[in-house]
């Protein structure tokens, strides 16, 4: 038997666990994937032919979707610890930086799956024009990286208040919109013949300067909210 | 190895409410004390403050190891704690449970290594069962089993026989007087049946 230490093997852990709780209840992916896959369906109906829809209309629709899907799955990874009162028991044996990072981890893991899952529907129903696919995807999977952090954020911070539901919005509101709009525009970018990966190269900046700012203050903030 | 915990003035309000004023006591291992004091008397706060669960209002909880103050992470690593209101993960196994909480703290156990511990506690054979087919005993042998499975020194206990039978009365008896041989079992209760689990530390009034 041996024993080590450490914030990365803590996270590791919380992370395969959060993985095996939620194949076992598919609660978060069942959430996530059928408000994406009935929005884009509903979109695709409602908006044919799609071909007269413009690409920037498209382009927004398509991260209101990943964000209103992020927020009914992803919002629950702190709070479904403390109506299940497991919530101690992960206190008491993982630090809170191996808590959140594991919880980042699995709601990481969570949007791309979604991504994963809803872009290719998106782009075939509403016959997205994609020009750039190299950036197409970049963007894609920064955009929904950078709101997966958000949302973990976010929802750390209200795991423990009595209004989780009312507060999540307010709060989601100014911490994930600056992602969201650039994720938008690097996707409209990514649209155009004439735009490209010089147009977007801002948008991958502000896009990985977000995570460095928002991952390392929740980790600050964290520490205080779940300790007590 | 010399392990102590001190508290030193230890206060707790809840929204304007004093439930715990000006607590002071020291215990030292190897041995066990008792906590002791009618329902709302605020025995459960006092062992979530030692567990570091909670921060108290007032004063301070110190741990020491052969005289050298832990800090929160060491602290951690020393301390085992069973409680009504910790939960363990209803819809995964017991194996699966103790596998997770057991990585969590650090240990690398496999599964041979793990079912065996599960048999000490009778439950190898639910070994791959959900929690939540457990009968309450079953789910408090399992408790006890994931608080120790880091060898911790300190093991704190809220009330670890409620709704158990004699057996299960017994098999916490002998968990304790184990405990009490090389650290430190704390056991809050106003069950007349786990009194003399240790000596009293701390009466509290309602």
């Amino acid at each position: 038997m041996s024993r080590s230490s450490g914030w990365a093997r803590e996270a590791q852990a919380v992370f395969a666990k959060d993985c095996l709780l939620e194949l076992r209840t598919r609660v978060a992916l069942g959430a996530v994937v059928l408000f994406a896959v009935t929005s884009v369906v509903a979109a695709g109906f409602a908006l044919a032919p799609p071909s007269g829809v413009a690409g920037d209309v498209k382009a927004a629709l398509l991260w209101v979707v990943i964000f209103f899907a992020a927020v009914a799955g992803l919002s629950r990874v702190f709070v479904v610890e403390e109506e299940t009162r497991t919530a101690d028991a992960l206190r008491l044996a993982v630090s809170p930086v191996g808590v959140f990072v594991g919880k980042l981890a699995f709601n990481t893991v969570l949007m791309w799956v979604l991504c994963a899952l809803t872009v290719p529907l998106y782009l075939v129903l509403l016959e997205a024009p994609v020009v750039h696919w190299g950036l197409f995807v970049v963007v894609t999977f920064l955009g929904s990286t950078a709101l997966a952090c958000a949302t973990t954020a976010v929802a750390a911070i209200v795991a423990k208040a009595s209004m989780r539901g009312a507060l999540f919005g307010v709060l989601s509101f100014p911490v994930a919109l600056p992602p969201l709009l650039v994720a938008i525009h690097g996707t409209k970018a990514a649209w155009m013949a004439n735009a490209g990966w010089r147009a977007a190269i801002g948008d991958i900046q502000v896009l990985v300067g977000f995570m460095l700012v928002i991952v390392p203050a929740s980790l600050l903030v964290f520490e205080h909210i779940w300790s007590d | 190895m010399t392990w102590q915990i001190e508290l030193r003035r230890v206060g707790k309000v809840f929204n304007d409410r004093p439930v715990l004023r000006g607590i002071s006591a020291s215990v030292c291992s190897p041995g066990a004390w008792t906590i002791l004091g009618p329902n709302g008397s605020g025995k459960s706060t006092l062992l979530r403050i030692i567990a570091g669960l909670l921060t108290p209002t007032d004063g301070e909880v110190l741990y020491l190891r052969n005289g050298e103050r832990l800090n929160a992470q060491q602290r951690r690593q020393a301390v085992g704690m069973v409680a009504p209101d910790i939960a363990l993960y209803r819809p995964l196994t017991a194996l699966e449970n103790l596998r997770f909480l057991a990585r969590a703290r650090g240990m690398h156990l496999r599964d041979p290594q793990l079912l065996e511990l599960l048999e000490q506690v009778q439950l190898r054979q639910r070994a791959h069962d959900p929690v939540a087919t457990f009968s309450t005993g079953m789910v408090q042998r399992l408790k006890l089993l994931t608080a120790l499975v880091h060898r911790p020194p300190v093991l704190l206990l809220d009330e670890p026989g409620s709704n158990l039978d004699e057996a299960g009365m017994e098999f916490i008896r002998l968990i304790v007087r184990e405990q009490a041989k090389h650290g430190i079992v704390i056991v809050a209760t106003n069950d007349t049946r786990e009194m003399d689990y240790g000596e009293p530390l701390i009466r509290l009034g309602a």
